[in-house]
């Protein structure tokens, strides 16, 4: 039809004049790694699945956590959350509160009696796994997961390795490791306790295995040469700790000297206090800054009427009298001793200095590398010996939990693929949803929950919990303090926005699309997206 | 649960669009899918027009709150040009154009109209940008407000004629540049004590129903144009819509201007009822108004060469004058 002066369409809708033709930087819709999941040993997605408790979908998420953690309830309680530390909401009030949700949903599992699905085929293949501490029953749930036949071999008369001969009670309670223990079992992994063993490569023809995986723990006590004179009482920690499960709890006097300064000599020096020393004393050669320990669990035993003693080393030991000696930071912040000493009295003398593997099953095994007393493996937590794993304390690391955790679903995900044939490939990381992509305008101030802690006076007088838990009502509170850092939770925002209507709605769950039809490229939409999950690129012009 | 927590029950989400987390019925028109877009796309408004979208979100409000049985009455305007080049158009709803000056009065025509005619269900709603309204049709407004006509009128305001090249209305600010108010001689810009704010003359003629809004604050918005439309009589509600071309400002940049317009205290957001004050928006987070001129080329004479002009403190203590005059601040607790 021929137009007339001027005109170019037709009568009718603007809807024909494709506006997306202005357009130089186009909007694309992306997700981004949130600071929280990147900082998770265990490979949590956190955000996943508290964007399911936020909607009180509380089963939805707890499903969703354990698809990378099988020991919420655990976790909740003893993790360092290094995902808090991370958390993008620290820049606005304070960080959500993730291992709290994380301890309530663990809890909320076992109240409701939620189990692991089974898995939906069986491969056939069996695994052989050493050791039932956090790495091994994490190895053993994701394999098991994957449908491999999986054994489970403790030395020890139960489950739970470090987490229940080594974390006090008043930290983790008994019946939560039972608990999270007896699930992975109920998927049908054969645990066998009092097994130690002491031949790895006898026990894979014997079974025989495909695949073992060995996370044996850490649990030989570092000495340090002290001259000793007279009846001294001198103890390990592990020692200590692990004679707390037993019947008889040990006697340690009424002014108690633990020696060292990571979260293990905290533990002591608590227990102490427990069992009814009147003094624990912490005595530790650095300063308290270099303390490896955690700051609120020093914080904690302050409150609990620790005390501490800093650069101090302990020369001697004749009967109840220690000889001390000062010691000074140089330049460099190593201790360095200074010629002045005092003495101290005490009834007993607690090492914790750290521990050392116990690595006999790796005798005569070819190709395995120790390397400052810890096995040696590959990025595919592979020793050198094929088809035997190792991860945990007895793998280079740091030694918590939730690297234990970490390393035994990444190592469950390589065997799985060594057991295939089909090596496995870790999926490419987003790129890291910083705090200046997010437009923090639209997120309302809400300060965390806080959760309720046992009065100091009366933590002394038993093993009760020290830390409480959320309830329904303040759990759901926070989570949906989460921010969703780079990744959509669908605010509508974009579809608001739009000056052109060139963000189509495609319904709960769906998320959204540009119409690059109409899209002019304006930029609105980027800018005002609360999370960060739209990026502008630049058009092939 | 506490009070505290109740209140910032959906702390992702409070402010934005749309909410998962909230029923559908209790979330804004521009989150719905089946808003009635009655502004759709196509239209040739400039990147980022705070315009297009102030009109899009007012009057799908609108259209909810009338059961989709509503006019819109323009005045000449950008919103009228970019909308409706002959033949096409981007309204999905009965519109009219006349003139620039007399939207009001055609308006009041279309209602009394649908008064004679039987269809009192019928709204009208008229709109112009703040020439048509706040120069131009002045006159017919006054009318239409001392009559008490039926009529919602809808004013635009991006503080100047941006359809013709960017010249300066009644409701243009101080110091900033236009085709009129070149940055030359020794008052660069838009001089002071001139202009009009026609909210506060919109009270004076104590009709029914007066409000300020803006495109940075959605939920704001609806509500005061459903509150409108739930009455009858004069009503007026001014939004304060940034233009990236006219302000010199990027595109990405409107709702963000218009947010920090609110947080500077510069555009003051209130509503009015039959001539008295009735509520206020409290500023959330109070920025200093450098924030929102540095954005913005029109003010960009106010930096040069790194120094900033005395009369950027001349625009603070307007800022600060609508702080105190509206109550802008939330009282700090402990003070007197």
């Amino acid at each position: 039809m021929k137009h007339p002066y001027a005109i170019t369409l037709d009568v009718g809708t603007s809807r024909k004049n494709l506006t997306g033709s202005w357009r130089t930087l186009r909007p694309e819709y992306v997700d981004r790694l949130p600071p929280c999941n990147n900082a998770c040993p265990a490979g949590e997605d956190i955000q996943g699945w508290l964007s399911h408790a936020e909607s009180g979908g509380y089963e939805a998420a707890w499903r969703a956590l354990t698809a990378n953690n099988p020991l919420p309830a655990i976790m909740g309680r003893v993790c360092y959350h290094p995902c808090e530390n991370a958390c993008n909401r620290a820049s606005i009030d304070e960080t959500v509160g993730i291992n709290s949700v994380e301890r309530f949903l663990g809890d909320l599992a076992i109240e409701k009696g939620w189990q692991f699905a089974l898995p939906a085929t069986e491969s056939g293949k069996k695994v052989l796994v050493v050791g039932a501490g956090p790495a091994g029953l994490s190895a053993a749930y994701h394999l098991r997961r994957l449908g491999h036949w999986v054994t489970l071999r403790e030395a020890g008369p139960l489950a739970g390795g470090m987490m229940r001969f080594g974390i006090p009670k008043y930290r983790l309670p008994r019946n939560i490791i039972d608990a999270e223990v007896a699930r992975i079992t109920a998927m049908g992994v054969a645990l066998e306790l009092n097994s130690k063993v002491g031949d790895i490569e006898k026990a894979m023809v014997d079974g025989p295995f495909d695949a073992a995986f060995l996370a044996v723990g850490a649990h030989i006590a570092k000495r340090a040469y002290i001259p000793a004179a007279g009846a001294a009482k001198v103890l390990d920690a592990v020692q200590l700790l692990r004679s707390m499960e037993g019947e008889a709890p040990p006697l340690l006097g009424r002014k108690v000297v633990v020696y060292g300064g990571g979260n293990t000599a905290i533990d002591v020096a608590r227990t102490a206090r427990r069992l009814g020393a009147q003094e624990a004393i912490i005595v530790y050669r650095r300063t308290r800054e270099k303390m490896p320990a955690h700051d609120f669990e020093v914080e904690e035993a302050l409150e609990e009427g620790v005390s501490m003693k800093w650069l101090s080393t302990i020369k001697n030991i004749d009967g109840g009298t220690m000889q001390i000696e000062k010691m000074a930071l140089d330049e460099k912040g190593f201790p360095q001793p200074t010629g002045e000493f005092e003495t101290l009295e005490a009834d007993s003398l607690v090492l914790a200095l750290g521990q050392d593997v116990d690595l006999s099953l790796l005798n005569n095994v070819p190709g395995i590398v120790i390397e400052n007393g810890v096995v040696k493996v590959g990025p595919d937590m592979m020793t050198g010996r094929a088809g035997v794993f190792a991860g945990g304390d007895m793998a280079p690391s740091e030694r918590t939990v939730t690297v234990a955790v970490g390393h035994g679903k990444k190592a469950a995900r390589f065997i799985d693929g060594y057991l295939r044939g089909q090596p496995y490939v870790p999926a490419p990381r987003h790129g890291l949803a910083s705090f200046d992509r997010l437009n923090s305008w639209y997120y309302e101030d809400a300060p965390a929950t806080v959760r309720p802690m046992l009065e100091a006076a009366r933590r002394v007088q038993s093993f009760a919990e020290v830390q409480g838990g959320l309830d329904e009502t303040n759990a759901l509170y926070e989570a949906r303090r989460c921010l969703s850092c780079g990744n959509c939770f669908e605010c509508d925002n974009c579809y608001g926005v739009c000056p052109d209507n060139a963000v189509i709605k495609l319904g709960a769950g769906n998320r959204f699309r540009i119409d690059y039809d109409y899209c002019k490229g304006c930029g609105l939409c980027a800018a005002e997206c609360p999370c960060g999950a739209i990026e502008m690129v630049a058009e092939a012009i | 649960m506490n009070e505290m927590q109740k209140l910032k029950f959906y702390q992702k989400g409070t402010l934005t669009v749309g909410n998962r987390l909230v029923d559908e019925a209790s979330r804004n028109v521009q989150a719905s899918l089946d808003r009635s877009n009655s502004l759709t796309c196509g239209h040739r408004a400039c990147q980022g027009c705070g315009e297009a979208l102030g009109a899009r979100y007012a009057i799908d409000a609108a259209m909810r709150a009338s059961n989709r049985n509503l006019i819109a009455v323009n005045a000449t305007g950008c919103l009228e040009v970019f909308t409706t080049p002959y033949p096409e158009t981007s309204w999905q709803m009965p519109w009219m154009h006349s003139l620039f000056g007399n939207a009001a009065a055609v308006a009041t025509g279309v209602a009394a109209a649908m008064r004679v005619t039987g269809k009192p269900a019928t709204r009208v709603v008229a709109q112009g940008g703040d020439g048509g309204t706040t120069d131009i049709g002045f006159g017919c407004l006054s009318g239409m407000f001392e009559r008490n006509d039926d009529v919602l009128y809808i004013c635009y305001d991006n503080e100047g004629y941006m359809n013709t090249g960017v010249q300066r209305s009644s409701a243009t600010p101080p110091t900033a540049r236009t085709a009129t108010t070149p940055p030359l001689g020794k008052e660069t810009g838009n001089v002071f004590g001139t202009g009009k704010f026609v909210p506060k003359i919109a009270v004076a003629h104590e009709i029914p129903y007066v409000a300020t809004a803006s495109v940075a604050d959605l939920h704001d918005l609806e509500a005061k144009i459903t509150k409108a439309m739930s009455m009858h009589g004069a009503r007026y509600i001014q939004i304060n819509v940034p233009c990236p071309l006219g302000w010199g400002a990027a595109s990405h940049d409107t709702i963000r201007l218009a947010r920090l317009a609110i947080e500077t205290g510069l555009f003051p957001i209130f509503e009015a009822e039959h001539g008295r004050i009735t509520h206020v928006r409290k500023i959330r987070s109070q920025v200093p108004v450098v924030e929102y001129l540095k954005l913005q080329r029109r003010f960009a004479h106010l930096f040069k060469g790194g120094v900033e002009d005395p009369r950027v403190a001349r625009m603070q203590a307007i800022a600060d004058r609508h702080i105190a005059e509206y109550g802008l601040l939330e009282p700090v607790a402990g003070a007197a």
